[in-house]
């Protein structure tokens, strides 16, 4: 059965494809939105975990375009805030943690130094995070003699030169090297560059000490919805609040949304695609597909790398994609006791990140393929805010905990009831009635990230997240302006430019490509 | 009352001797001071076993050396030979290895041996490294631009940079993007399959680099190591004849003919500046000499933490001194053999025995030594690069006795954030000594002297701070206009008359000439002198 | 079964290897010359090129060509495969041809030249000069197809010149006058398989036969006894030299620079540069190298690959080529004075859009007699023909002479 429509297939219903549905659909585009799960939303689905207890993957949101808000009227679409511009609790098992927000940090160990060099920090490192941000809704230029291209690379170049001199040589200097070496120079408490060596590193493969960290730190920190650089906050109704807001978005502008729709291919007529087939074997013709779905799968799987030359297949084959992050979520019988927080500090974001070497160390392992023995940790409790997440006088929580290499030497089979293990050995140290207030459980490995979501690698970037794999480098040279060489076939997930992270700018400079083609 | 020069040279390290050389040859009134009895620094020969046997204890080949600066001081005529090696090879745990031979027929079917399709990747991978040889060699001898300046010299030199990586096309730029951020292990893994093909290629991303193979960034300290050449082939490497110190001592002399002084045995005590303006140099021995102008080839550390009052110079720039990174990584042990070790992976292969032998067999086996490095310890399983160069130079050493170079990596600068003991020295010459017995069993009999150099012996000895090898580590926080330091590139220190022409600079480390070179070129331009300082050549 | 082991150790110890034909070359080789081609010995002249040259285009010549880089695809899709790797559109090779083709990286750079062997249904050779198994095994990506290469597994000698028929038939296989240019067949060759295919390097009638190693000496003997009435002669490649210029064939590393090994990526060349549009077939779905060359086709090149008839007597290698106003051309990549044609004749890579047919140059030459160097300006003009087209080229069946 074949249905005819001359329109803009998108597969993927997370929130890049759901943007960028929505965006196509206000510009008058027929667009159909193929979503394989049951409800739209990808990792930012926010899904019942347990009964009566409910959690997304994603679960803080950081970088979502204000401007990309704005334009497809979510809040108008039912999305609301539960708790905005978290302050981050760095724990310590004495109870001695700090909490840091946007423009100061308090605690106990802290010297009066170390506190004005946090001011100073967030000052330079917001100033350059602001230059990411300026990138995020840009289709990126290509290096070329082209007039275009490089009157691009010179609003860049001006943005950073505006910068100022010192500032200007700061970023120059800092950008392309590691957290650790940062952090040194600016601070001594162990706990404070532990804590924010943590924000360079989740979700991607490297440990404070690794080159690109500072970058990916300055990543993190571009986000501008809730105030401060990179502040992040939690809505009402947990992450898939903001999926479903999008979708309503998209729909309202006239987007058809299928879900349960699994796309097992894109079809090619000629060297033109035509269409979608799904698994049912139901094909859809289109002239358009744009595909949510990371690189490597869209290329490899979905199409076929025999659709590209050889060299562009080699390029997509090679992205770097192992992911690290596990995604743990435990129903509780009640507010755990994290030693020294106060229960309203519990509705913050809590760290375990006691030292930047022990990051480091949490990070040795995932290079041999082994998860991390003493792991690191970003925790919430989003039912403090949202308490339809759980049943009444119940609670969820929900943490980020790295490190888990998506092939772990032993397979997660093996392996993910000791990592469980070592996961409450760590939390418990922090949090001792945490075990006996367990009541369900769910860990997400990388490889379940990946089979549920199909995200390539299980990496919620879709692809490291890096300097040589960032701007015109992503995901690939070549097809960085969304366009692949293949007629008619668009990228709109977090492979692209700007990357992971629940933003929505890469749908919408896909939109914007699809449209200017 | 002494008398007073034109130029005062801290340091006759390769690029204190380079740099002087340049500015006696402009007919500077030139004084070279040195601390030890001895000068070359790091590039010497020393007989520290018996008087006919030499060492080169520190750096122990020659590839980097730049060949304008060997043709236009006229090395030759001062006695300098590079004679090449060639070949190298990579000896693996389980009694295999893979050569690299300078047949390269025969190189390829080696690499062959390991994997068919590896050997054809060879060819892609060897393009691509020469790709940016290319480009880079090209900035060697040019002094970085200020990318904050609006001076017309820095807006062209930035100019001039920006055409010659349009010049590249879109995929090399974007190709050339990747190279600089990307860790060696990921780059490897872009064209081989092989592990011990991976391993062999991977240790030149981290000798004396405080990065693992796993770090990105390391694929650029692979072209720091690639770039150089003997007579044109790139990235072929050499022995100077009579050991590195002939480099020295050829420099030295060219120094000496255009009527250069040196004064060795006493370090530098402090630079004496005053009304804001650096005008000689205090000794240890409490001579004191005077100058207009003050070079110093000590690292950035030593010359601004350690030989000069704080109060001449800017809080900020102090605050940015100390946070220069030059840890060391590595350490070295310099062997007196009583003949020829027997690798028992080698069966007796004569040619691989004369060049760079390393032993390691996969990226990971590497990193983990990095690990140890983290922790702060020397790497319990440690990367060596073994040399034997009394097989190629029969002046090192008398016939049938050999003089070995073992340079080792991880090794901290200190053991656990505490100085090094004695004791410790020893125990980490016993873990390389180990590693190698395992190699080549009855290699122990036939040591009949050993020097054991960790960073605090290299620090000591030539003022290499914390022994870093490169004097500031190469990443890129650290090169091109940021090194040594973003605003300070250009070889002028912060104080008026004084400069920097330490491998602290740019280009960098490794024995190049280049800083001392570029350092001569600013200085003799700032005095209105002609410039005896020769222009890149350029291929193409 | 291969003669020489190049998987042991110490393969070291010697830096090239004696081909399967080893024995019996050194029997001929009279001059005691050897060069290196690949891994293998090779000769350049037994007893005279210029000989061994009138022997390819008199008689016929024997020359060794073992160490051609040979690749067999197999599988489902192996014509798929071979479609997105080559320029050209291999369904029009059908089993029993053979095809010649470029392919090309993704910037449309000629990546080598070679080949393309339908042996039978769905099984392909592919002979080329450089060693490809790295470009062609990322080509697999996606495909069901395997690739092996098998150089040192299989032995192979060109007979080339006007009686090379005759010499086959007198050699007993039967029926190898129908075999039409660019067809192979296989032949029971006393109790071997011997294929033959035909086709060559030397731009005449001529054939090239591949078997196993070991049936390698028997070949040779086999052919010199039915050849010696008709004037065999081994030939080395200072000779095939000179007969597959006045071929106009290309040769990788002297006409062209495999895109593979450029450091210098502008120094390489495309198809439409080299002369071999004729082998880019844009119709028949992706392949490498297609977007850059569609691009090319509608901007331009930035050469030609020409061919030079050059006034005077003197060989024009390595010479520059200059237009009537005197501005820079283009150098020649390879040249020769050519006995057949009686000229002096030149292959040369021109800027575009110069070097159409007909075109008049000037072609900056130094010869030396007896060690004195001299300089002249030929005049010399693009033809469009090759220099050497017999019509027993084509023939079939073939004349005996």
């Amino acid at each position: 059965m074949i249905s005819k429509m001359e329109s803009v297939i998108i597969i993927g219903g997370g929130h890049n494809g759901l943007a960028c549905a929505a965006y196509l659909a206000k510009a008058g585009r027929k667009v159909t939105v193929l979503e394989a799960a049951g409800q739209v939303g990808g990792a930012a689905a926010t899904r019942e975990f347990a009964t009566g207890y409910k959690a997304s993957c994603a679960h803080l949101l950081n970088l979502l375009d204000d401007g990309i808000s704005k334009e497809l009227g979510l809040a108008s679409n039912g999305l609301s805030m539960a708790k905005s511009g978290l302050n981050t609790i760095a724990l310590a098992t004495d109870g001695n943690h700090l909490t840091i927000s946007a423009d100061r940090v308090d605690g106990g160990s802290l010297s009066g130094e170390d506190q004005a060099a946090y001011k100073e920090y967030r000052r330079f490192m917001s100033k350059y995070a602001g230059i990411i941000a300026a990138m995020h809704n840009m289709v990126p230029p290509r290096i070329t003699q082209d007039r275009g291209d490089l009157m691009a690379l010179g609003k860049l170049a001006l943005k950073v030169r505006m910068l100022g001199r010192d500032d200007m040589r700061e970023l120059l200097r800092i950008a392309g090297i590691n957290i650790y070496d940062v952090l040194k120079e600016n601070f001594d408490n162990p706990l404070l560059k532990g804590a924010l060596s943590l924000d360079a590193v989740l979700g991607t493969f490297s440990g404070p000490r690794s080159n690109n960290s500072v970058f990916t730190a300055l990543h993190r920190m571009s986000g501008n919805n809730a105030g401060a650089a990179g502040a992040a906050s939690i809505p009402a109704g947990g992450m898939g609040a903001v999926t479903d807001a999008l979708a309503a978005a998209a729909k309202k502008a006239g987007a058809e949304i299928r879900t349960g729709s699994p796309v097992s291919k894109i079809l090619m007529d000629g060297m033109q695609v035509s269409g979608v087939e799904l698994t049912g074997g139901e094909q859809i013709s289109a002239t358009t597909v744009v595909s949510n779905a990371d690189p490597k799968t869209t290329i490899m799987e979905l199409l076929g790398a025999r659709h590209v030359e050889a060299g562009f297949a080699r390029k997509i084959n090679n992205i770097r994609a192992k992911g690290n992050a596990a995604k743990l979520h435990l129903a509780l019988d009640g507010l755990p006791d994290f030693t020294g927080v106060s229960p309203d500090q519990l509705g913050e974001r809590l760290v375990i990140a006691p030292t930047v070497e022990y990051v480091e160390l949490a990070f040795n392992h995932c290079k041999y393929g082994e998860f991390s023995a003493n792991p690191v940790a970003e925790i919430t409790i989003p039912s403090i805010h949202d308490t339809a997440l759980a049943p009444d006088g119940k609670h969820v929580l929900s943490a980020i905990v790295q490190y888990a290499p998506r092939n772990l030497g032993v397979g997660w089979n093996e392996g993910k009831g000791a990592f469980m293990e070592a996961i409450f050995n760590t939390l418990s140290a922090y949090a001792p009635d945490i075990r006996e207030k367990t009541v369900a459980s769910e860990l997400l490995t990388p490889e379940d990230l990946e089979n549920e979501f199909r995200m390539g690698g299980g990496h919620w970037h879709h692809g490291e997240l890096s300097l040589d794999q960032f701007l015109m480098l992503r995901p690939v040279p070549g097809s960085a302006q969304y366009k692949t060489p293949v007629e008619g076939l668009y990228f709109c997930g977090a492979g692209c430019h700007p990357g992971g992270g629940v933003m929505g700018s890469a749908g919408k400079n896909a939109a914007t490509a699809v449209l200017s083609n | 009352m002494t008398k007073k020069y034109d130029a005062i040279v801290i340091g006759a390290g390769h690029n204190g001797l380079t740099n002087g050389a340049y500015l006696a040859k402009a007919g500077l009134d030139t004084l070279m001071v040195e601390k030890n009895e001895f000068i070359g620094g790091a590039t010497v020969s020393r007989a520290l076993y018996r008087d006919d046997w030499k060492y080169s204890n520190c750096s122990y080949v020659c590839s980097l050396l730049r060949p304008e600066v060997y043709r236009s001081l006229n090395l030759a005529k001062y006695g300098l030979q590079v004679v090449p090696y060639g070949g190298s090879v990579t000896i693996a745990q389980n009694g295999d290895y893979i050569g690299n031979y300078v047949d390269p027929d025969t190189s390829r079917r080696e690499v062959a041996r390991h994997s068919h399709r590896d050997a054809d990747a060879t060819v892609r991978y060897d393009r691509d490294i020469m790709r940016q040889c290319r480009f880079i060699r090209q900035f060697l001898l040019r002094t970085p631009p200020d990318p904050t300046s609006f001076k017309p010299r820095d807006l062209l030199e930035m100019m001039y940079m920006g055409k010659e990586a349009l010049k590249l096309g879109e995929d090399l730029i974007y190709d050339t993007l990747r190279f600089y951020t990307m860790s060696i292990t990921d780059f490897l893994d872009e064209y081989f399959e092989n592990p011990l093909v991976k391993a062999s290629h991977s240790g030149s991303g981290i000798i004396g680099s405080a990065l693992g193979v796993m770090s990105p960034g390391t694929a650029y300290i692979l072209l720091h190591h690639a770039m150089g050449d003997v007579d044109g082939s790139m990235g072929a490497w050499g022995f100077a004849r009579g050991g590195m110190g002939a480099i020295a001592d050829a420099m030295h002399a060219c120094f000496t003919d255009h009527d250069g002084e040196t004064v060795t045995g006493s370090g530098v005590d402090e630079i004496i500046v005053k009304n804001g303006r650096a005008v000689g140099v205090a000794l240890e021995n409490g001579n004191e000499y005077y100058a207009d102008v003050v070079v110093s080839n000590m690292t950035l550390p030593r010359t601004f933490l350690e030989c000069m009052n704080p109060n001449d110079l800017d809080p900020g720039f102090l605050k940015k001194v100390k946070n220069f990174k030059i840890r060391g990584s590595s350490g070295k042990l310099n062997i007196a053999l009583d003949g020829v070790p027997n690798f028992t992976a080698l069966r007796g292969n004569p040619e691989l025995i004369r060049g760079d032998m390393h032993l390691i067999d996969s990226t990971e086996r590497l990193e983990r030594a990095y690990d140890d490095w983290k922790n702060g310890i020397w790497s319990q399983d440690p990367y060596i690069d073994m040399l034997i160069p009394s097989l190629t130079d029969t002046t090192m050493t008398p016939p049938g006795k050999h003089f070995m170079s073992v340079f080792v990596q991880y090794v901290p600068p200190k053991i656990k954030g505490k100085d090094w003991t004695d004791e410790q020295v020893q125990q980490f010459g016993q873990t390389v000594i180990n590693q190698i017995e395992e190699y080549a069993p009855g290699f122990k009999e036939l040591i009949l002297h050993m020097e054991v150099r960790t960073p605090r012996e290299l620090e000591d000895e030539v003022g290499l701070t914390e022994g870093n090898i490169f004097q500031g580590e190469l990443t890129l926080d650290q090169l091109l206009f940021n090194r040594p330091i973003p605003g300070y590139a250009q070889y002028r220190a912060p104080v008026k008359g004084m400069y920097m022409c330490s491998s602290s600079t740019a280009p960098g480390g490794g024995v190049m000439a280049a800083p001392g070179a570029n350092a001569a070129r600013e200085i003799l331009g700032d005095l209105n002198k002609t410039n005896t300082v020769p222009e890149g050549w350029l291929d193409d | 079964m291969r003669t020489v082991d190049f998987s042991r150790e110490d393969h070291y110890k010697n830096a090239v290897f004696p081909s399967p034909f080893h024995s019996r070359q050194k029997q001929h080789n009279k001059l005691r010359e050897w060069s290196r081609w690949s891994d293998y010995l090779s000769v350049p002249a037994y007893w005279c090129e210029s000989m061994e040259y009138f022997a390819g285009r008199n008689a016929c010549g024997v020359f060794d060509i073992t160490p051609m880089v040979k690749h067999l695809v197999t599988g489902p899709d192996a014509l798929p495969y071979l479609n997105r790797l080559m320029t050209r559109d291999v369904s029009k090779i059908k089993p029993g041809r053979v095809g010649y083709s470029v392919w090309c990286n993704e910037q449309g750079r000629v990546i080598d030249d070679g080949t393309i062997f339908h042996l039978t249904e769905g099984v392909y050779r592919i002979c080329s000069q450089e060693h490809q198994i790295d470009w062609f095994m990322t080509n697999t990506l996606g495909f069901d197809v395997t690739i092996v290469e098998d150089t040192h597994d299989v032995a192979g000698l060109a007979l080339q010149g006007p009686t090379s028929c005759a010499v086959l038939r007198d050699m007993g296989l039967d029926g190898i006058e129908n075999l039409t240019p660019f067809g192979l067949t296989y032949f029971d060759f006393h109790g071997t398989e011997l294929m033959v295919s035909r086709t060559g390097f030397t731009g005449d009638l001529g054939y090239e036969l591949w078997t196993s190693p070991e049936n390698a000496e028997m070949l040779w003997d086999r052919l010199f006894e039915a050849g010696e009435q008709r004037g065999i002669k081994a030939m080395g490649s200072d000779a095939l030299e000179l007969l597959r210029i006045e071929a106009g064939f290309i040769l990788a590393g002297a006409d062209f620079l495999p895109a593979a090994e450029a450091v210098r990526p502008t120094h390489t060349r495309s198809p439409f540069e080299l002369g071999l549009g004729w082998l880019v077939s844009f119709d028949k779905g992706v392949f490498n190298g297609r977007q850059a060359l569609l691009e090319e086709k509608q901007n331009g090149s930035r050469f030609h690959l020409v061919k030079l008839d050059i006034d005077g007597n003197k060989p024009a290698n390595q010479s520059f080529v200059y237009t009537k106003n005197k501005k820079y051309a283009g150098t020649v990549t390879s040249a020769m004075w050519s006995p057949s044609a009686k000229a002096s004749i030149a292959l040369a890579s021109l800027e575009a859009p110069l070097g159409k047919p007909g075109e008049e140059f000037e072609v900056e030459i130094y010869y030396q007699r007896e060690l004195k160097w001299s300089r002249v300006m030929a005049p010399a003009r693009v033809v469009k023909d090759v220099f050497w087209d017999p019509p027993r080229k084509r023939q079939t069946p073939p004349a005996d002479f």
